[in-house]
């Protein structure tokens, strides 16, 4: 599936939509009109574009805010919670960890290397966007069963591309877990954590709060590559088409992101920002419209000005574009200077692509004409939920009982049998053999923050972070 | 007694490298790469890391940063130099070590605990090393199998610059010919290794046999500047 789309020319303001390009960029007709609804009238074609990726699943939680919302979040110890890129916690002397576990199923299903490498890289950004060092990524993966060729590709090309990333960033990947299940033949389950640790005082808040301010873009320039990810493959259902969605797929480029870690986390201990956030799904669009929605504020954004990868890209190709290892950064007009000094001396581009407006609409601005107009919050705190049925699955056995005998399932032998071939079942079984084959793949020591009983196997369950010694390099 | 820390913009353990330098009781600092002298320092590290991304051969760009002309001059001028896995990549990239660091025959990135056998005790880098300790340290990489020509290897050998061998019982994690992890130069002062002291350097990181190298090193610089 390609993203079909004409040229955005501004839409007579007021006039109904009579085509079907919501439906061709993943939005129901109720979703148009709720758009509708929001804005007073109509969405151009370019505004659309940013509501069907900000209103996406991956962006907007729009199915599961509901459920998300039952769980515990508040405490005398939770310095950032839910809204925020990443979660702060506080953990005594001064300091705090920050943590965030997100998954990059799709894409890692159409382009196992590639999606693992960038939800990695995206994972990262998002600590880093808190103000904290990364000091541990973790890996949650969920395949179908070994003996399909396909599992096989998949296995290979996700832990590759994990270890890919993180190796080279340099932040060690200390365990997780590998499960093996018909359930997800070909549709595998790729969550990836990263944790990191801060001073407390130091959290950086993704928030564009003084109007004024100015919206820096810097890292990697912007290109085609993932243009509507999070709608076309986040979000979308699975099929036969998926080889044909590998243009959605992200690019990652570690090196790239490691320069960006490195320059973030300068600009956060020099307190050269006001606000910072990374740019991944949904792209400008949703650093933009999220960062103006947290401080109230609007943000105007003067697309000339985003600098490029690729020749003629059309406004919405700019605006929804998901190349990797980009950050937008709120700054005072009169710390741009260093924050310019700081990005040259990493190798970064920085361009000034806007400003933080009073106004609360994220404003498109191309050559000097107004070509979009949204409230920010529209695009991001106010966007649609939807009441989805939910009864508990088939599948879902009831746990037995204190003194029932356990049911046999997934191949297991019944109690009663044979003890060593019960043992010996179970050592061959693919979710209980040793896992080394896979944390070999991994820098488990790198920045020797993390401490670790120092053998194989078993390290999912013996890892454990030793908070000072993590602290202590890191802060 | 200064040690200089090279980084790169892609260095991930030139941290951790100053870390050990300090406990191993040395005043250190990083060194950017495209500064054009050592800040005065008595030695060199060239830590770990993917220098320039090294989506190219490791190494292969790391040796024209500016930087590198001042690693050279201090290495001609007997300077003590010590290259951890990427550095040591950029040590026989810059022609200051003999050899080359292949893919590792796996074919993979490998990380895992070895276990080196002190070849030599009688350079800057290992003097502080116990009679036949095996040393127990991590490798982290994707391109660590030493080669080079059988001829010269010979020469190698006979030369005395084989420093570092992977012993039992994990062995050779990588294929390096005649499981060499280390070498070093013919003056001795450049000396270059895979796996990673530096990660060794406290109990609580699962091993300190990293700190004898470390130690040996700066002691290393004391005695030159007590001679002078």
């Amino acid at each position: 599936m390609s993203l079909v789309m004409d040229a955005p020319g501004p839409t007579a303001p007021g006039a109904p939509r009579t085509d079907d390009l919501h439906r061709r960029l993943g939005l129901t007709d109720d979703e148009l009109a709720a758009i509708t609804q929001r804005l007073g009238r109509a969405p151009n074609d370019l505004e659309l574009a940013m509501f069907s990726v900000m209103w996406s699943e991956h962006c907007s939680y729009k199915s599961s805010r509901a459920f998300l919302r039952t769980l515990p979040t508040k405490g005398d110890d939770v310095l950032a919670g839910p809204g925020e890129n990443a979660g702060v916690v506080r953990i005594g002397d001064g300091l705090a960890v920050a943590f965030k576990l997100e998954s990059h199923n799709h894409p890692s299903a159409v382009e196992p290397y590639q999606g693992a490498a960038t939800g990695v890289g995206g994972i990262l950004r998002d600590i880093v966007a808190m103000g904290a060092r990364p000091v541990a990524l973790l890996d949650a993966l969920k395949f179908g069963w070994p003996d399909d060729s396909a599992t096989r590709r998949l296995v290979r090309g996700v832990v590759g591309g994990v270890g890919g990333y993180g190796n080279c960033v340099g932040v060690p990947t200390i365990g997780g877990e590998l499960t093996f299940d018909p359930t997800y033949t070909g549709n595998p389950l790729v969550n990836v954590m990263c944790v990191g640790v801060l001073p407390e005082d130091r959290i950086a808040r993704a928030a564009a709060s003084t109007p004024g301010s100015l919206a820096v873009l810097y890292g990697s320039t912007t290109g085609r590559d993932g243009i509507g990810g999070a709608s076309v493959l986040a979000s979308a259902n699975f099929d036969e088409a998926s080889a044909a969605m590998r243009p959605s797929v992200q690019i990652g480029d570690p090196f790239a992101g490691k320069l960006l870690i490195e320059a973030s986390l300068e600009l956060v201990e020099r307190g050269l920002i006001e606000g910072l956030q990374d740019l991944g799904a949904a792209g400008l669009t949703c650093a933009a419209s999220e960062m103006a929605d947290r401080g109230g504020t609007g943000m105007r954004i003067d697309l000339g000005a985003v600098p490029r990868r690729e020749e003629g890209m059309a406004p919405f190709e700019v605006m929804i574009s998901e190349s990797q290892e980009r950050m937008l950064a709120v700054v005072r007009p009169e710390q741009l200077d260093d924050v310019l000094e700081v990005c040259r001396r990493w190798g970064l581009r920085a361009a000034v692509v806007g400003a933080v407006t009073d106004d609360g609409d994220v404003t498109i601005v191309d050559d000097g004409t107004e070509i979009a107009r949204v409230p920010a919050k529209a695009l991001a705190s106010d966007s649609i939920e939807i009441p989805r049925l939910a009864a508990p699955p088939q599948r879902r056995r009831a746990a037995p009982a204190p003194g029932e005998t356990p049911l046999a399932h997934d191949g297991l032998p019944e109690r009663g049998m044979d003890p060593g071939a019960v043992l010996e079942a179970l050592l061959g079984h693919p979710n209980v053999g040793s896992r080394a084959w896979v944390t070999t793949q991994y820098d488990q020591t790198v920045g020797t923050g993390c401490r670790r009983p120092s053998g194989e196997g078993h390290q999912e369950r013996d890892r454990r972070r030793d908070r000072l010694a993590a602290a202590g390099r890191a802060a | 007694m200064k040690v200089g820390v090279i980084v790169f913009p892609g260095s991930n353990c030139d941290r951790d490298a100053l870390h050990a330098a300090r406990l191993a009781g040395a005043e250190a600092e990083l060194v950017w790469h495209e500064r054009i002298e050592t800040g005065g320092a008595d030695a060199l590290i060239l830590p770990g890391g993917f220098a320039h991304g090294d989506y190219l051969r490791a190494g292969a760009i790391a040796r024209f940063s500016p930087i590198m002309g001042a690693v050279r001059e201090h290495a001609a001028r007997g300077g003590l130099t010590l290259g951890i896995c990427n550095g040591f990549q950029v040590l026989t990239e810059a022609g200051l070590l003999p050899g080359a660091l292949r893919r590792n025959t796996t074919l993979r990135f490998e990380h895992r605990w070895v276990r080196l056998s002190v070849e030599r005790r009688d350079t800057a880098f290992t003097h502080a090393v116990p009679v036949g300790a095996l040393l127990r340290m991590p490798i982290a990489h994707g391109e660590g199998c030493y080669w080079l020509p059988e001829a010269d290897i010979d020469a190698l050998e006979a030369a005395g610059q084989i420093v570092f061998r992977y012993g039992p019982p994990e062995g050779n994690p990588n294929g390096s010919l005649r499981d060499i992890a280390g070498v070093i130069n013919e003056r001795g002062n450049v000396c270059g290794l895979m796996p990673h002291p530096e990660r060794a350097s406290e109990a609580l990181l699962g091993s300190d046999d990293g700190m004898l190298l470390m130690r040996s090193l700066v002691e290393s610089i004391a005695r030159v500047e007590a001679a002078a």
